[in-house]
């Protein structure tokens, strides 16, 4: 389902990260890096609470709004509990949203139809995540250090919000597609690329099918956290499945850290990621007119460990949104 | 499709350096069973201790230092080094159940340490048991003691 936008724009953004991303290549195009994951707070539940509060702080600083007529975000915890707390302290109505690393761009789909349709003047939508928070939850405690596969991606830390409203200041939000939930196939949960792959060309092919555009028509096709295998598998699948030939193409997974350098295997993931790297790094791309139309398609492994141990495929999701610069 | 999208999967899946990690684990692990055999030793001729509790003594001691260690906040680089050169020895056993301890202080000493220390470790403690009393079964059957 594709569905256009006349006139939302994302007027505003704000990043924070953590000490990772702080050293990766991207760090000067973040509004604000930690040194420390802790955040000053006692557990990185609450770390990843205050990162976001602090984020929708300064996005209010910056485009200098008093009220957000509606929020929405999500984050990789159970309950998406680090988001309903940072909602808790702010005095607006709020959706939460989970669609696991692909929340980004839901949450720019939802944005934009509220806005696009006159129900609200403006709205936030923040994403986060934080590395030890997803490990405890997800994978082992942080300070055990039993070996992991080359496959396996590295959550990033950090925060990322964006205000979206008619003003036409920004980068515009033409459209956007709504994933559908695809089975991978497969149980490794250690390779999140592979489940995510299939996912991310089902939305592709259908977003390019709704519009009547071929891929190059995009400037840059930007996929969320599919790692440096992942990226592959997905070029591979689009040209047999679909017939589809990436050429401008990248994954934020991969340009997030510097992969060589830093110890995070395959690459980033979590649902900052692709909004860390595209509000960060691709809206200046864009404000200098080097890109001009964008396809993010934030990928997410709809991943549940009760239903891994039962021995159950993984499901993944894929939305995307398509980005122009204001003409 | 399915086999399509798991023959691509395959084709881009990188292997593990199976020959690396073993020769790592193997020296590694040699070394664990060095220091192991000296700390024998040393409770033996220095400290006195008859041979049968020097070795209780010598595990007491690695268990101590894999706490310890893991507490201190590098030893998980070590292990994802060493890989099972630190994991099957006792080491292995301790950093587990501390780095789990450590991570769930903060939810409480029985809700969050007591109910979750052994998250990792429970299984080596499950199936240890289970292991050593079939093993003793067909000793005995056996007629071995």
């Amino acid at each position: 389902m594709t569905i256009y936008f006349k006139n939302v724009f994302i007027n505003e953004t704000s990043t924070i990260t953590g000490p990772y991303e702080k050293n990766g290549p991207l760090s000067q195009y973040f509004d604000k890096s930690y040194n420390d994951l802790y955040f000053n707070q006692e557990t990185w539940e609450q770390a990843e609470e205050k990162i976001i509060n602090e984020s929708i702080d300064m996005l209010k600083e910056k485009s200098k709004i008093k009220d957000i007529d509606i929020l929405l975000g999500g984050d990789l915890l159970n309950q998406i509990v680090a988001s309903n707390y940072a909602a808790s302290k702010i005095k607006s109505p709020f959706i939460g949203i989970y669609s696991a690393c692909s929340t980004s761009t839901l949450g720019l789909i939802l944005a934009s139809t509220l806005v696009d349709n006159n129900i609200v003047k403006n709205a936030v939508t923040f994403t986060s995540s934080h590395n030890n928070g997803a490990e405890k939850q997800y994978r082992y405690p942080v300070e055990y250090g039993g070996p992991k596969p080359k496959t396996t991606t590295f959550t990033s830390t950090g925060a990322a919000c964006a205000l979206l409203s008619k003003l036409k200041k920004g980068i515009k939000l033409e459209s956007g597609t709504i994933g559908r939930v695809v089975d991978s196939k497969t149980t490794n949960i250690f390779h999140m690329g592979a489940v995510m792959a299939k996912a991310a060309a089902s939305t592709i092919n259908r977003h390019l099918k709704d519009t009547n555009r071929t891929i190059d028509y995009y400037d840059l096709v930007l996929t969320g956290d599919l790692g440096i295998y992942g990226k592959e598998i997905l070029k591979d699948y689009l040209k047999l499945k679909y017939d589809i030939i990436l050429k401008n193409y990248n994954d934020t997974g991969t340009m997030l850290y510097d992969l060589k350098k830093q110890p995070v295997y395959a690459g980033a993931s979590g649902p900052v990621c692709a909004p860390l790297v595209t509000y960060g790094y691709i809206f200046d791309e864009m404000k200098k007119c080097k890109l001009n139309k964008v396809l993010l398609v934030a990928t997410g492994a709809l991943m549940n460990p009760t239903m891994t141990n039962q021995k159950l495929t993984i499901p993944a999701i894929a939305h995307a949104v398509s980005l122009e610069v204001i003409k | 499709m399915k086999d399509n999208y798991q023959k691509i999967i395959d084709t881009y899946t990188p292997k593990e350096d199976i020959l690396n990690n073993s020769i790592i684990a193997f020296i590694t692990g040699g070394l664990m069973g060095i220091i192991g055999e000296a700390l024998i030793e040393f409770y033996t001729f220095i400290m006195h201790i008859p041979s049968k509790e020097a070795t209780v003594c010598m595990l007491i001691t690695l268990i101590f230092l894999g706490c310890i260690l893991t507490c201190l906040g590098f030893f998980d680089k070590w292990v994802n080094f060493c890989k099972c050169g630190l994991i099957i020895p006792i080491t292995g056993f301790a950093h587990a159940t501390q780095s789990a301890a450590l991570e769930y202080r903060k939810e409480g000493l029985v809700t969050g340490i007591g109910t979750n220390m052994l998250k990792l470790s429970g299984a080596v403690i499950i199936y240890g048991i289970i292991g050593s009393f079939i093993f003793s079964l067909i000793r005995m059957l056996v007629g071995l003691v």
